[in-house]
């Protein structure tokens, strides 16, 4: 399904050059459940958005069954069968809720699918199809709506940076319960960036990204006692670097 | 009098269906005016259009019986070098509720301007519900500009409510809306208005708004996208006189080289009139079009989906 090889992402910084990626390798199965997790900055959402297109890598290889989509744009990735789900996403004025979710789809859904994404999140669906995507809806709402818009659409793989931001825990649940839904029919690869305990529980494996790089990687039952038993990996980054 | 929507040729049957519905000429009354003339007109039980005698227009009589009807205005021109100026009088008695679609489309395929100024009055009873929507349209490959400069002057008396939505959808070389408002006690008044301009067009639209009474309450919301060289100015001012609310927003996407002045202006003279405005130009945000792209769209489909939809 997905290779990532040597991923690098660097950006110029007052005319000096930071890597915000480093050499950053791993993959996902068919059907898997992929969490990244790690401290604050250490790049998760970078490495998202460049796995999208949104920012070009400076170095590297993303392969999707095969195919290299390291040169594409966003929409050719969309095309190849990968969804995203934005941290913060934008508000659209004048864009109702329902011509977002068409959109996402691709197609003119009935009312009835377009409700059942909506309440899938925990909105209650009529109410929202005919509001604007803007400042009138909260952080939360645009959030549950933008998690709907990757929802609509049957993708290879989806990715979905940091989906419990701004969420309240009653809609959280259903968003958990959204995941495990997809993780089950094993029809479609989930890459989850999160910090949240009962997200890193249902992943098949788990990604710790600090400091630009990949830290650890393995599957769950590996995992969890090195995130949530050991020493906060931000601390043994920092012994590391000081050996 | 009778006629045949068919028999109208392909040009005006193409502008017709920019600027109105496509059940034209089917329902409620109407007036076609094309090239400077009233081709054919119809009445029902309770609106009568009569033709003015003293110049050109027509009065249109709507009694206090219509419930739900529609009127269709609409004007083509299709004549370069033509200059028509009408003048529509609307007498609305208390308590009717109709739909008015007035609009004009020009289509100049010369060298010289065609330009079609429409002066329209309302005179609108007490508590009656008035909802007119209007489009202005511009084609043809000819190099003769395309000018379209409407006057609106509206009267509210007590209760009545009032719902303008107008737009310009393109191909309008230039434009100079003037509107103006009086409002009696407890009327209301909806404005929404939608602009575009690309290529080297200008567009300045002054709403002028004065509530007079108490209890009036107005809201004027215009939205515009402002591409090439074009320029607009926008200048909406609500003059509270009593205890009122007035809420002004104008946002605007200015893009390429366009200019985009927005200057709402709001003048209370009563110590409860209450008057909000907001203004914002700016950009499409790159955000916005990175999010459509994800969802598969590039980025000339994504900036279209984002225009359409603000100026929905």
């Amino acid at each position: 399904m997905l290779q990532v090889e040597n991923l690098t992402y660097k950006v110029m910084e007052n005319g000096k050059e930071v890597t915000l990626l480093r050499d950053i390798s791993f993959d996902v199965k068919d059907g898997e459940m992929l969490v990244i997790t790690g401290p604050n900055g250490g790049g998760k959402s970078t490495l998202a958005r460049v796995l999208m297109g949104i920012v070009p890598a400076s170095g590297g290889k993303i392969l999707l069954d095969g195919t290299d989509l390291t040169q594409m744009s966003p929409d050719e990735r969309a095309k190849a069968g990968i969804g995203y789900a934005f941290q913060q996403p934008p508000v659209f004025k004048g864009m109702t809720v329902e011509r977002l979710l068409n959109l996402a789809a691709g197609k003119e859904l009935s009312e009835k699918t377009c409700c059942t994404l909506l309440s899938n999140v925990g909105l209650c669906a009529k109410e929202y199809l005919k509001r604007e995507v803007d400042a009138t809806l909260s952080g939360g709402e645009r959030k549950r709506i933008e998690i709907a818009t990757v929802l609509a659409k049957q993708h290879k793989l989806c990715i979905f940076d940091e989906p419990e931001a701004g969420i309240d825990l009653w809609s959280f649940s259903m968003l958990v319960k959204q995941f495990e839904q997809i993780h089950e029919a094993k029809d479609q690869s989930l890459i989850l960036i999160s910090h949240q305990e009962r997200i890193i529980q249902m992943a098949d494996r788990i990604l710790i990204i600090n400091d630009a790089e990949v830290e650890r990687c393995g599957d769950r039952d590996e995992m969890l006692p090195v995130l949530f038993e050991d020493q906060p990996s931000c601390t043994c980054m920092k012994e590391r670097s000081e050996d | 009098m009778e006629w045949n929507k068919e028999e109208l040729d392909a040009i005006t049957r193409q502008v017709l269906a920019q600027i109105d519905t496509e059940n034209f000429g089917e329902e409620g009354a109407y007036n076609l005016r094309y090239n400077g003339t009233a081709i054919c007109h119809g009445d029902t039980e309770h609106i009568k259009i009569k033709r003015k005698t003293d110049r050109q227009g027509i009065d249109v009589y709507i009694s206090g019986e219509t419930r739900g009807e529609q009127v269709h205005i609409p004007v083509v021109l299709a004549v370069p070098g033509m200059t028509d100026i009408v003048y529509n009088d609307f007498y609305i008695e208390e308590g009717a509720d109709v739909t008015i679609v007035a609009g004009c489309g020009i289509h100049n395929a010369g060298c010289d301007n065609a330009r079609h100024d429409g002066i329209h009055a309302f005179h609108v009873g007490k508590n009656a519900n008035v909802r007119y929507e209007e489009k202005h349209y511009g084609e043809g490959e000819g190099t003769g500009e395309k000018i379209l400069n409407p006057v609106t002057e509206i009267e509210l008396e007590e209760g009545a409510v009032f719902t303008l939505d107008t737009a310009q959808i393109r191909g309008v070389d230039s434009t100079v809306r003037k509107t103006k408002v009086t409002m009696k006690e407890n009327s209301r008044l909806y404005v929404t208005e939608r602009l575009m301009t690309h290529d080297a067009q200008t567009a300045v639209s002054d709403i002028d708004v004065e509530m007079n009474g108490s209890g009036t309450n107005a809201q004027i919301i215009s939205r515009s996208v402002a591409k090439g060289t074009s320029k607009q100015n926008f200048h909406p001012r609500a003059i509270g006189n009593a205890a009122c609310h007035a809420h002004i927003q104008c946002d605007s996407i200015i893009m390429e080289h366009a200019q985009v002045a927005s200057i709402p202006e709001i003048d209370a003279r009563h110590v409860d009139a209450a008057i909000i405005h907001e203004a914002a130009i700016g950009r499409i945000n790159d955000e916005q079009i990175m999010k459509l792209r994800t969802l598969g769209l590039t980025e000339e489909e994504a900036e279209n989906v984002i225009i359409e939809n603000f100026l929905q």
